[in-house]
């Protein structure tokens, strides 16, 4: 076979190359040339053009990103900021929380087991290279119409990868999202998130410092997986004879990432290891050079040292190649024999395939061949930087004065009897324990908190109870009406969930998933949305420290609803305090905190029962949802709230139905005087949720909410019978409520 | 002095940490147990956790039986050393042939994971004294291929000889056969449990504390042997 080597390619200028194949531009292949004064050598242009993609890149996110970084509140909690594999945050008593969610959208579509399956396994990884233990997965999802057949098709696949590798690895799912919406029929939605732990010192970065120090690939072996684009290159190298195109969608084996796990995580621990970084997008291109780029700046890689699951890949694939379960780790020679020993132990293999050196240059040799010789900064990190045009959608004005108010409404109590129970069956608001049920939530013996309370928490430390939570919401219909609000819609939701559970919000993670950046209308709802968030996030005092762009979600000129995915971190002193939605005992009394607005734009309601998208989404009033976080965290950390549940889909309706299920125990409303029975049930406000107290507590709830400035009304009392009776308008049993509550997923998919 | 009971990480064992932590709970002392030493360190009881040892290829605890710490155990065993085998555990237990019967792929074709209701029906084991007969429990189950199957004559037999340590209630998770949740052997000291009791021993964290019967058990018993 024929080798492009440096020394080939600097006499050989004219010979043309497959670059629009593998996704660079005219300039940005000019650019590379301007890079290395010469042409670049195939395996070069394989590790640019994967590099310089969209998805490692951010070259059309990047400069609407910053302002994450720029608008970053003032805190001390954040020990690694954006850019690292995730961010890191202080919880106190020297424990440090990272966490991260990313997409995996497109493979999950193209082949949804392996497509989830990866998605998990990919971000377990980046939140292991942050030195951590990792602790747990959510997944937020989004699908097409549930009846729709391409969701048949995808959801079970989905929701079997997940758990088929996280139950594998012995991460307890602890909650996420499902959401349906035609947007998203040929464009699911897949993303993943992952929480880890560890003590403040065994904090590791990817960076390749010290020179003479060597480059450990270790993990599972290199295969022919997950290539995509480079078997352009693949094909031209290997004339004929050669191995066919390969499976883009990686394959994922869950053992051997359990492996991986404990075998990372007692290197790290024993101190034998000087940077970390695992294999995602991009393989062994972006771990070499983000790390070269990271530390010293050179590094040299013997490529033909790379154990191989098929002999007859090529240098690029070898480059390209997305195989799963791998890491790669910079060790001091003197300890190698030691991180050589603890993989042995964990029967993971490893070879020494590089070292560290003071170049500048990342060179990569194939049987003594010289094949790659760059900076490798202009790999990782100089890539291409995009200011893509945008500008408002023509068709948001007529969009947001089609305003829901035209819309029929339920007014008697029969109609409203009918409109709860069609809506506690909708498929966004049904239950979705055919999909929990799935995961394993119990696993580690330290979940706290699991779906579907509002958000999943976590013990950290067994001895004092410190722990964790996380929420991740996003309405992508309220971000089509107005990607600002909904986005901050987004952020306000996920801490409102994680102050429900009892923790104090610290931190933001977030997947923004938007359509084509090359069309300046979703190019608009991602600018407004990235600005909305930045924003939301400078007000609640709360950082982003990481997060995942996913663009081209589209389907020819369909793009999905803008849905910016955000995920909340708080912390919770004692995991005892925390706050469930079950009420308990008769007589306690329910309290609805915050205000109530007849606001239906992008509503469930207005969703499910008219199929109507159109008018502005709930007000956001983010000083009003700090305070409500501070009732809520307060009153559940002193023991004052038996029960606490956020509203946002279907209302309070919905809230109520969800908590009187849990509980299996039923309640009387009153509908507030001030307030049409409809617009009480149904209404999505913002900055609102229902708490429970015990009767004698009433005047200290009301105490706590005066000193916060949060508006309280009692709506009812929580009763031993077993129904929901809405005074003068209807009572309707529990049992029909769970009937249609819970029989709307398995009815679809079995 | 307390008693040790060892816990077995095998490769893709999942639950050793939380089958140690109910053993602490219990007052036991934990003993951690490695796969591939057949030193058993002393201990007085094994519990073998759940999990996807080897990854749960070839067949679920086909590959983990061949161990070498399950040479000293099956030794063990033998003579009378209290065995528990959790979810995984029991399935290396019937590969094993410690216990009769197999697991099989759950009749739903998917994983489950629940809070399950169980009647207690042998309370003589060693793992299960501690509880009264027909006594009614609620501990998670999480598996994929927990459907309990054996020959009529030998689900028979465990029958007649009272050898069924735990129904299903209310629901049948897994299309086992006559409804068994988990079985022991005649002596009474090996029982395999497809669901976790070890999840259900803090009122925190589990649905209830109904676990914590199935270590205490088998503490008393040692101290009282």
């Amino acid at each position: 076979m024929s080798i492009d080597t440096v020394a080939a390619a600097e006499v050989s200028p004219e010979q043309s190359q497959p670059f629009a194949e593998l996704g660079l531009k005219p300039d940005e292949y000019q650019q590379i040339r301007d890079i290395l004064h010469r042409r670049p050598t195939s395996s070069e242009l394989a590790m640019y053009s994967v590099m310089w993609s969209e998805h490692c890149s951010y070259k059309s996110s990047k400069v609407h990103l910053r302002q994450f970084g720029e608008k970053a509140p003032k805190t001390d909690a954040l020990l690694v900021g954006i850019g690292e594999n995730a961010g890191v945050v202080d919880i106190g008593a020297g424990w440090a929380v990272t966490f991260k969610v990313e997409s995996h959208n497109h493979p999950s579509y193209v082949e949804p087991y392996q497509g989830a399956a990866t998605g998990i396994g990919g971000i377990v990884r980046d939140i292991m290279s942050m030195g951590a233990r990792p602790l747990a997965v959510m997944d937020p999802l989004r699908f097409g119409p549930a009846d729709a057949p391409d969701t048949a098709r995808v959801l079970p696949g989905v929701v079997a990868g997940i758990g088929g590798y996280g139950n594998c690895l012995g991460l307890p799912n602890i909650g996420g999202e499902i959401v349906f919406d035609s947007a998203y029929l040929g464009n699911p939605l897949v993303n993943a998130l992952c929480v880890g732990a560890m003590k403040h010192e065994d904090i590791h970065l990817a960076s390749a410092k010290g020179v003479g120090n060597l480059v450990v690939l270790y993990g599972a072996r290199t295969g022919g997986d997950g290539i995509g684009g480079v078997s352009v290159l693949a094909s031209e190298t290997f004339a004929d004879g050669g191995p066919t195109k390969r499976p883009s969608v990686q394959v994922g084996d869950p053992f051997m990432e359990k492996l991986l796990i404990e075998a990372t995580l007692e290197v790290l621990q024993a101190g034998l290891v000087e940077g970390i970084q695992d294999l995602g997008g991009a393989g062994i291109s972006c771990a070499t050079s983000e790390l070269a780029s990271n530390g010293e700046g050179g590094m040299h890689v013997w490529l033909d040292r790379v154990l191989l699951r098929d002999a007859t890949l090529s240098p690029e694939e070898i480059l390209m190649s997305e195989s799963q379960e791998r890491m790669c780790a910079i060790v001091c020679p003197d300890r190698l024999p030691e991180f050589m020993e603890r993989c042995a132990k964990w029967e993971v293999e490893a070879v020494v395939i590089g070292e560290v050196n003071a170049t500048g240059r990342l060179t990569v040799d194939w049987h003594g061949e010289r094949i790659v010789d760059v900076p490798p900064r202009t790999v990782a990190h100089e890539g291409p930087v995009y200011e893509r045009p945008f500008h408002r959608p023509a068709w948001l004005d007529a969009l947001q004065a089609d305003t829901p108010d035209h819309l029929e409404r339920p007014v008697t109590g029969p109609e409203l009897r009918q409109t709860l129970l069609a809506m506690v069956a909708a498929p966004n608001l049904a239950s979705k324990s055919w999909v929990t049920s799935q995961y394993d939530r119990y696993v580690q013996g330290n979940t706290v908190l699991a779906q579907p309370e509002d958000a999943g928490m976590i013990r950290i430390d067994e001895a004092t109870g410190l722990g964790v939570a996380i929420a991740t919401d996003c309405n992508g219909r309220f971000a089509k009406l107005d990607p600002y609000a909904g986005a901050q819609l987004a952020l306000a939701e996920a801490y409102r969930n994680v102050a429900a559970s009892g923790a104090t919000p610290l931190a933001v993670t977030n997947c923004l998933n938007f359509g084509s950046p090359e069309d300046p209308e979703v190019m608009w709802q991602f600018a407004e949305a990235t600005r909305g968030l930045a924003d939301g996030c400078l007000q609640l005092g709360t950082p982003v420290t990481g997060g995942n762009v996913s663009f081209y979600n589209q389907t020819g000129d369909t793009a999905i609803l803008p849905t910016p995915v955000v995920g909340v971190l708080g912390v919770i002193a004692d995991v005892a305090m925390r706050t469930s939605m079950a009420w308990h005992d008769e007589g306690d009394h329910i309290y609805l905190l915050g205000d109530t607005s007849a606001e239906f734009g992008g509503s469930e309601w207005a969703n499910h029962v008219h199929g109507h998208l159109g008018g502005l989404p709930p007000r956001v009033d983010l000083d009003r949802e700090r305070a409500l976080a501070k009732v809520l965290v307060t009153g559940s950390t002193s023991g004052l709230l038996v029960a606490a549940h956020d509203v946002s889909d279907g209302g309070v309706a919905q809230v109520l139905v969800e908590m009187a299920l849990r509980a299996g125990t039923g309640a009387t409303v009153n509908v507030p005087a001030a307030l049409e029975p409809f617009v009480f049930m149904f209404a999505e406000s913002a900055g609102r949720a229902v708490v429970v107290v015990r009767p004698t507590e009433a005047g200290q709830l009301g105490a706590l909410c005066e000193r916060a400035g949060v508006p309280l009304t009692e709506i009812g009392v929580v009763t031993a019978g077993a129904e929901l009776t809405f005074a003068d308008l209807f009572t309707v049993p529990l049992g029909d409520l769970k009937r249609e509550h819970e029989r709307t997923l398995p009815e679809l998919f079995g | 002095m307390s008693v040790r009971v060892g816990v077995v990480t095998f490769p893709g064992s999942l639950d050793d940490r939380d089958a140690a932590r109910a053993v602490r709970i219990a007052g036991g002392q934990a003993v951690a147990l490695w796969h591939g030493d057949d030193d058993l360190r002393n201990v007085d009881a094994v519990i073998l956790p759940g999990g996807f040892s080897y990854g749960d290829y070839l067949r679920c605890g086909a590959i983990a039986r061949f161990a070498p710490v399950m040479r000293s155990i099956i030794e063990r065993a033998s003579a009378g050393m209290p065995l528990l085998g959790i979810c995984n555990g029991f399935q290396i237990l019937c590969e094993s042939q410690l216990l009769p019967g197999a697991l099989t792929r759950n009749d739903s074709l998917h994983f489950i994971c629940r809070d399950q209701r169980l009647r207690v029906e042998n309370t003589s084991s060693a793992w299960t004294s501690g509880f009264m007969s027909g006594q009614e429990i609620v501990i998670p189950l999480k598996n994929g291929e927990g459907g309990y199957v054996a020959d009529e004559r030998t689900l028979d037999a465990l029958e007649a000889e009272g050898r069924v340590v735990a129904r299903y209630l209310e629901v049948n998770p897994n299309g086992s056969r006559r409804d068994i949740a988990g079985i022991t052997n005649e002596r009474g000291n090996v029982v395999g449990l497809m669901p976790h009791p070890e999840h259900a021993v803090e009122p925190l964290t589990g649905p209830t504390t109904d676990g914590t019967p199935f270590f205490t058990s088998v503490l008393k018993s040692l101290v009282s042997a």
